[in-house]
């Protein structure tokens, strides 16, 4: 075992993009940090997912948050000295028919309603200028100009590595088996030994509900496994990243040509072995959207396809904030297939309320108390 | 024996399944078919025989002296697959297996045949899809004009053709001479035979030179060795290669010892050794360690050459390097096993029947430690100088590699991958892989075994969108999360 402290301020517990971004930000704000993952930084869904770094279509629970991490995006190389691939193409989501389209108007309007003005209802024409290669059928969409894509292994090695930088101290392959309270203090048991905080961040992805669970606070947790599939490269045809407002659909091409297909068809996740096996069927399904919207991608080779492991809760939306029972215990994960664009913000809100008590940025609908049992 | 020509003649299930029509896939279905299994073998080529009897049935290359009669042995051992009843898909890849989720004793297998895709069920899976070359990164390997010794090889073996011009042959290991005796029989301007086999591997051989003293290869390999010797220009010792040219291959640089030469060629063809393909294997979640004397990863298997996945054996040079008549052995082996698990056979009977085999096998192995011990690359052409591409598909140096594993601490090649691309092309890392391996376990002095290797994703060989459009879909939703 590395030498390193065994106590800090704070100890984050899993090494995502969520982990390794609120253990940065923590030792910004000066407090001492050990970050503790039972793999590698980003060896699950932060490092293997679509990479999309998108304001649109998120739940209006999280669009402070997010917008909170879109400033951040747009400045990523100032953070953590890397420019993490980040690049900001737009997204659009695409409505097949009138039906969609009138769901997209209904949705623009509301959030206009909210404040928020990211989101702008597109024509077929405009549609057709920014996505020349989409099928003649579809009748517009909605576009999010300032989003785009990044490279998610790497941009999660870059906020580890920064934070090392700073002096969090990175245990990688170090299990978490229990977190249990020790005066004022948290024990967090490891198979490298225990560690002692008063504040630790649950950070933990699809293995988070184990540690809410010990700290009696249970999440309904899926472990899921969101497939993705790459072509070979291909003739540049698409900048934006495309989404759909009926069928399941995500969609890239990046600057090598290669186009990235996803849209959160399942496989199965094996979370104790850190295995996922792909269902085909589904994977058809996906390709079968494609054919239909791209008819440019028809020849298009597959050269691999993959799944993460990560972690959905219930609801569709993440557990953020503090405990609901304990004091000194933050939670961060269940982002369900939604999270890495959110990492760089929330990290950043999630150190705030650690250092100071409170954050500007509003979290309501996001806490662990949603989750407890009716008295 | 049925050749299957529409994937839509392929039935839902099979007993067992063979991928691989070399020798080892070859007798392996047809064993499996005469103790009485279901089977099908399926194959990427048009025709049967592997690489080493590549286009057997139908090469135009009709004079036997050049191929050798060990080649023209690959005759008997088709006949007897044809002979058998068993399925054959000619041409039919397969780009995923792995276990049927609806039925968790059976393999799901995804192939593809003439464009289109098709999932089938096996209760048995034989992988027989051999070896791969060794690659042999040097600087300018990329230049046209550059090839592997293999590739000239199916090149020869499918359609008699012979490199253009001036032809320079370079590397390691034994299939070196054959390659070097058969193109030259067959016409080719050999100006060269250059031998990077480094000189103090014979200290460490020699050790096992005694068993050697009895393999059947023995004889046959001196022969080769000095006939080679005899009728080319043969350079021992070379240390140090690139490949030279503007657009194309002009010449290669050699460095012997502190001695360099310069000689003009069309034709540069390099080869150091075959290892095991385990792209299949490795995706199928079959174990794989590290055999520090053939220098490569070999999947873990008992004497039956059963994986550690029950029901995936693995056998040819798949189960690591042994050469054309062991491999048609091995398939023999895990045919008998297949059968047992299938409850065709008893465990004695299994043992009984194939006692004569598995002696022949042992036979076969003599001495191939002496060879695998001889024609270790040097280090030097395993982890090239800096300015060598290592991923062809994805142009990344060695260099590149070096640094990123310094400066950022990457521990395996999973994470270079991320930062670099290595292994993300089209070939899924098969022409990177061990040389990313090498480097990363340069740079941070750990053994290959504890660097890793790639995780491989199927679809193992590409497969076209349209084809997997094309799949009988589930009912599960398409919906989006509406939000």
């Amino acid at each position: 075992m590395s030498i390193g402290r065994a106590s800090a301020d704070v100890i984050v517990i899993g090494g995502g993009i969520h982990g390794c971004s609120t253990a940065l930000h923590c030792a910004l704000r000066g407090l001492s940090v050990i970050l503790i993952e039972k793999d590698h930084a980003g060896r699950h869904a932060s490092g293997v997912n679509a990479g999309g770094v998108r304001q649109l279509a998120r739940h209006v629970a999280e669009i402070p948050l997010s917008n909170a991490s879109m400033a951040i995006w747009h400045h990523i190389e100032e953070l953590v000295d890397d420019d993490c691939g980040f690049t900001s193409d737009g997204q659009v989501m695409v409505a097949e028919n009138e039906a969609d389209l009138a769901n997209c108007r209904a949705r623009v309007d509301d959030l206009n309603l909210r404040g928020f003005h990211h989101e702008e209802l597109i024509d077929a024409k405009e549609l057709r200028e920014i996505v020349p290669a989409v099928s003649d059928d579809c009748p517009g969409g909605v576009i999010s100009r300032g989003d785009g894509a990044a490279i998610p292994l790497r941009a999660t090695q870059a906020f580890k590595l920064k934070a090392q930088s700073v002096g969090v101290d990175v245990r990688e392959g170090v299990r978490v088996t229990r977190v249990e309270r020790d005066g004022t203090n948290w024990r967090v048991v490891t198979d490298a030994g225990d560690f002692l905080s008063p504040r630790i961040v649950n950070a933990a992805g699809a293995w988070g509900d184990r540690i809410a669970a010990d700290l009696d606070e249970p999440v309904p947790l899926e472990a899921v496994a969101p497939m993705l599939s790459i072509t070979a490269p291909l003739p540049a045809f698409i900048k934006p990243v495309v989404i759909l407002r009926g069928r399941k659909l995500s969609f890239k091409q990046f600057g090598n040509g290669t186009v990235l297909i996803g849209g959160g068809y399942l496989g199965r996740a094996i979370r104790d072995e850190n295995r996922t096996i792909l269902d085909w069927a589904k994977l058809g399904s996906n390709m079968k959207t494609v054919w239909d919207l791209f008819p440019i991608m028809r020849g298009a080779s597959i050269v691999r396809s993959w799944a993460g492991i990560e972690g959905k809760t219930a609801d569709d939306l993440p557990v953020f904030g503090r405990s609901a029972k304990h004091e000194g215990v933050y939670y961060q994960f269940g982002f369900s297939l939604h999270g890495f664009q959110l990492g760089p913000g929330a990290g950043a809100v999630m150190a705030e309320i650690i250092a100071t008590g409170r954050s500007n940025v509003p979290i309501d609908g996001l806490g662990i108390e949603r989750f407890a049992p009716a008295h | 024996m049925t050749p299957l020509t529409d994937i839509g003649l392929l039935a839902e299930r099979y007993d067992l399944v063979v991928v691989g029509a070399g020798p080892a896939g070859l007798s392996a279905a047809a064993r499996a078919a005469e103790l009485g299994l279901s089977v099908l073998l399926v194959d990427e080529n048009p025709a049967p025989g592997g690489q080493i009897y590549r286009a057997i049935t139908t090469t135009p290359v009709k004079d036997r002296a050049i191929l050798g009669e060990d080649y023209w042995r690959g005759a008997d051992i088709v006949g007897r697959f044809e002979r058998a009843k068993a399925s054959y898909a000619a041409g039919c890849t397969v780009w995923a297996l792995g276990s049927d989720e609806a039925q968790p004793e059976l393999f799901e297998l995804g192939l593809s045949l003439g464009g289109k895709a098709r999932m089938i069920a096996a209760s048995q899976v034989i992988l027989a899809t051999g070896a791969q070359e060794r690659p042999f990164p040097i600087p300018g390997w990329t230049l046209p004009g550059v090839m592997t010794a293999g590739a000239a090889q199916i090149a020869l073996k499918g359609s008699g053709i012979v490199p253009a011009g001036r032809t320079v042959i370079a590397g390691c290991g034994p299939l070196l001479y054959l390659l070097a005796s058969q193109l030259a029989a067959a016409g080719a301007e050999i100006v060269a035979v250059l031998d990077t086999t480094p000189k103090r591997n014979w200290s460490k051989a020699l050790a096992a030179f005694p068993e050697f003293l009895r393999s059947p290869y023995l004889a046959k390999g001196l022969k080769l060795m000095a006939q080679t010797r005899r009728k080319l220009r043969f350079v021992s010792g070379v240390t140090g290669l690139a490949a030279k040219g503007e657009g194309a291959l002009a010449s290669a640089t050699v460095e012997r010892g502190g001695a360099s030469e310069t000689i003009a060629c069309d034709t540069l063809l390099l080869h150091q050794g075959v290892i095991p393909g385990i792209n299949l294997s490795s995706a199928a979640g079959c174990e794989h360690l590290f055999d520090s004397e053939q220098h490569c990863w070999v999947p873990r298997l008992d004497s039956w050459f059963a994986s550690s996945v029950p029901g995936i054996a693995i056998a040819g040079d798949g189960a690591g390097i042994g050469g054309a008549e062991s491999a048609a052995l091995r398939g023999e082996v895990a045919a008998f096993d297949a059968a047992r698990r299938l409850g065709r056979l008893t465990r004695d009977e299994r043992d009984r029947q194939a006692a004569p085999i598995r002696a022949g096998l042992e036979r076969t192995l003599r001495g191939r430690r002496f060879l695998d011990l001889l024609y270790k690359p040097a280090l030097q052409f395993l982890a090239p100088k800096d300015e060598t591409i290592v991923c062809r598909c994805e142009e990344v140096t060695a260099g590149q590699i070096r640094d990123t594993a310094r400066r950022l601490g990457v521990t395996g090649p999973n994470q270079m991958k991320a930062f670099l691309r290595c292994g993300m092309g089209p070939c899924q890392g098969r022409l990177c892989g061990p040389t990313v391996v090498e480097l990363i376990s340069e740079v941070r002095g750990t053994s290959p075994a504890e660097t890793g290797y790639y995780r491989l994703r199927p679809p193992v060989k590409p497969v076209t969108l349209a084809e997997l459009a094309a799949l009988p879909q589930t009912d599960g939703s398409v919906k989006a999360v509406v939000r």
